[in-house]
């Protein structure tokens, strides 16, 4: 295809992109490294028959017109990225040094908000992801044994929690999990502790999450094991059977193997999609114990009238980064595929 | 195939037909229990006495004489401005779907004819596109939409959407069009057919079952988007799901809860009906992009 018609053909697609995907990346790096005005104040005496006191009081005039002149606010450079609510360069240092012990010096740092959240980000992604790729498979394994006519109807019922929005799907098992809905109340009464209550403590809080979590991503896995067991050749199973290899062994030695591709592949995309975890965390309540690095843009940026867009931009490259991290074993795949292909 | 393969023991469908219903318990019960307390009142929904008041409906038939009520349906869709909503969400899904899909095949079109290199980095740029959190995006997007005064309103919102989903769209389009031969498009431009016009006659024609695909993810994505929706639209404007979190946010008295639960079903029923059309596609899609990355 000639340069130029390919050109035409890209354009609409090419520039939707660009505008709204390359350049709010742009966007909101310029935004890191600016800060909010501060107030401009101004002193006011005020004097009556018992003497004159002065009262230090917000400029409303001149602030107004700061903000006019100068509406992303004023230039910081990298501060906002070492600041407390983020890097927290200067806490960690005193931390070290203040700290008598290590345990003393984890705690004060896992206390920061950015470390908080990363903690809590990492621990959903590398604590779901196991599970996921585990019960995908079993589930695709024995839904791949039953009969045709009654398998489209269970691949539908296997796929709901994955179609509905996170949002909506963490909704729907926070009521059931509520202390007054029917699981929160069975489990009171199985533990015969009328205040349990799985939102109580944060651990129960993060465990519930991250059963969530499971729950919401393994018919992705599912669906995918599921393909690909449709794919594996049917000759070596046949030959092992003939050797008098096990249902299981089969499973093992040659299935499994057939499948350690796919499931690589499900593992990196599990990882990606749960490293922006955030809205099971609105769904379920949870904010209270539960941060992670999205939700903490979505603070930042909630509050119609004080959007800390500073804040926001930088938290926002410090997760472009972690992503960037992660992106890079599928990148260096799709290249090589890329290059076999041609 | 060997149908010895294929033989089971008695155990293993006993053990496998256990595993499946205690997978579909797990699955599906969620839905049905919201389906089913959506028709009670929030006193049998969160029951503190007793949780079987929400099978038998105790404080439901006490409170609205019947077993079942429909009132936080009523209300939320009158008063609660529901129908504002889905009306919102109707409009978002249906630009966002036929915008993408129009940009995507044009483009997936000549990714898969051409030959040159800089295909193989524009589909990777799409990829590190595709992989964006949408929340970051979003942080990039509200201060210049602020300036430019277009914050709040749906058309926003729909260019928004469609850029977000042009990475995915393109990718399952081009993989897609690998698979449509060439020697179709070649020979009708040996016949004289100008580029644009072997797309509208020879492609177009054949590629609905590519695009059928396609526009099922770019359906689920603007069906079901909040990060973007909530950030980016006035409560005036706000599609369902947003709206939905919205009525949690006012538990001042009692129905709003009822309301969120009612909303939930009404916002989901029409999504799993689309789905149980198109599962096919769906899988095929899926497939499509653990192949191809």
């Amino acid at each position: 295809m000639p340069h130029k018609t390919f050109f035409w053909f890209i354009f609409p697609t090419g520039l939707a992109m660009l505008l709204f995907i390359g350049l709010p990346i742009v966007s909101s790096f310029f935004q890191s490294l600016h800060i909010e005005n501060q107030q401009i104040l101004m002193e006011v005496e005020n004097c009556d028959p018992f003497g004159c006191t002065t009262n230090v009081r917000v400029d409303v005039e001149a602030t107004e017109k700061l903000k006019e002149e100068n509406p992303l606010g004023r230039f910081n450079g990298i501060g906002t990225y070492v600041d407390r609510n983020h890097l927290a360069f200067d806490e960690i240092g005193e931390a070290w040094n203040s700290s008598s012990s290590m345990g003393e010096f984890k705690d004060t740092v896992l206390n920061l908000p950015f470390y908080k959240a990363l903690l809590f980000t990492l621990t959903f992604c590398f604590t779901v992801t196991p599970p996921v790729i585990f019960l995908g498979f079993i589930v695709a394994l024995s839904i791949n044994t039953l009969a045709k006519s009654i398998k489209g109807l269970i691949v539908f019922g296997t796929i709901l929690p994955m179609i509905v929005t996170p949002l909506i799907g963490s909704l729907v098992l926070f009521w059931m999990i509520d202390s007054q809905g029917i699981i929160g109340a069975s489990i009171q009464i199985l533990f015969d502790d009328p205040n349990l209550s799985l939102k109580a403590s944060s651990n129960l809080t993060w465990i519930t999450l991250i059963i969530y979590g499971i729950w919401h991503n393994t018919p992705f896995a599912f669906v995918v094991f599921y393909a690909a067991l449709q794919t594996v050749p049917q000759d070596p199973i046949e030959a092992a059977y003939i050797d008098g290899a096990s249902r299981f062994q089969r499973v093992r030695y040659i299935v499994i193997p057939h499948l350690y591709p796919v499931a690589t592949f499900i593992m990196l995309i599990c990882l990606m999609d749960n490293f922006r975890v955030f809205e099971p965390i609105i769904g379920f309540s949870a904010e209270g114990v539960a941060q992670s690095l999205s939700w903490m843009i979505y603070q930042d940026l909630r509050n119609e009238n004080k959007m800390l867009f500073g804040s926001a931009g930088a938290t926002s490259m410090l997760t472009i980064l972690g992503i960037a991290i992660l992106l890079t074993p599928v990148l260096i795949r799709t290249w090589k595929e890329f290059r076999t292909e041609r | 195939m060997d149908t010895r393969l294929n033989k089971y023991s008695k155990q293993l469908i006993v053990i496998n037909s256990i595993f499946i219903l205690f997978w579909l318990t797990i699955s599906i019960f969620p839905f049905i229990w919201t389906l089913w307390g959506s028709f009670k009142v929030k006193a049998d929904f969160f029951s503190r006495a007793e949780w079987t008041y929400a099978l038998s409906g105790f404080n439901t038939l006490i409170e609205t004489g019947a077993t079942t009520t429909v009132k936080a349906y009523i209300e939320s869709w009158t008063e609660g401005e529901f129908w504002r909503a889905s009306m919102n969400t109707m409009i978002v899904t249906v630009s966002v779907v036929s915008i993408s899909l129009f940009l995507g095949t044009l483009g997936a079109y000549a990714l898969s004819r051409s030959t040159y290199k800089y295909t193989f980095y524009i589909l990777i740029a799409a990829l590190i596109f595709r992989a964006m959190p949408h929340i970051t995006l979003v942080s990039g997007y509200l201060f210049p939409f602020f300036q430019l005064n277009i914050w709040g309103i749906l058309p926003t919102t729909i260019i928004v959407l469609v850029a977000i989903n042009q990475p995915f769209t393109l990718w399952l389009l081009y993989s897609f069009f690998k698979t449509v031969p060439k020697e179709l498009d070649e020979s009708a431009l040996i016949d004289g057919c100008s580029y644009f016009q072997a797309f509208r006659y020879i492609i177009m024609p054949v590629m609905w079952p590519g695009v059928v695909t396609a526009g099922l993810f770019s359906m689920m994505l603007a069906y079901n988007d909040f990060t973007v929706t909530a950030l980016l639209l006035n409560q005036e404007n706000y599609t369902m799901v947003p709206k939905i979190n919205a009525y949690l946010g006012t538990i001042e008295y009692g129905g709003n809860y009822m309301w969120a639960v009612s909303s939930v079903v009404s916002a989901t029923a029409p999504l799993f009906m689309i789905i149980w059309f198109f599962q096919r596609q769906l899988i095929s899609g899926l497939t499509a992009g653990a192949v191809k990355g």
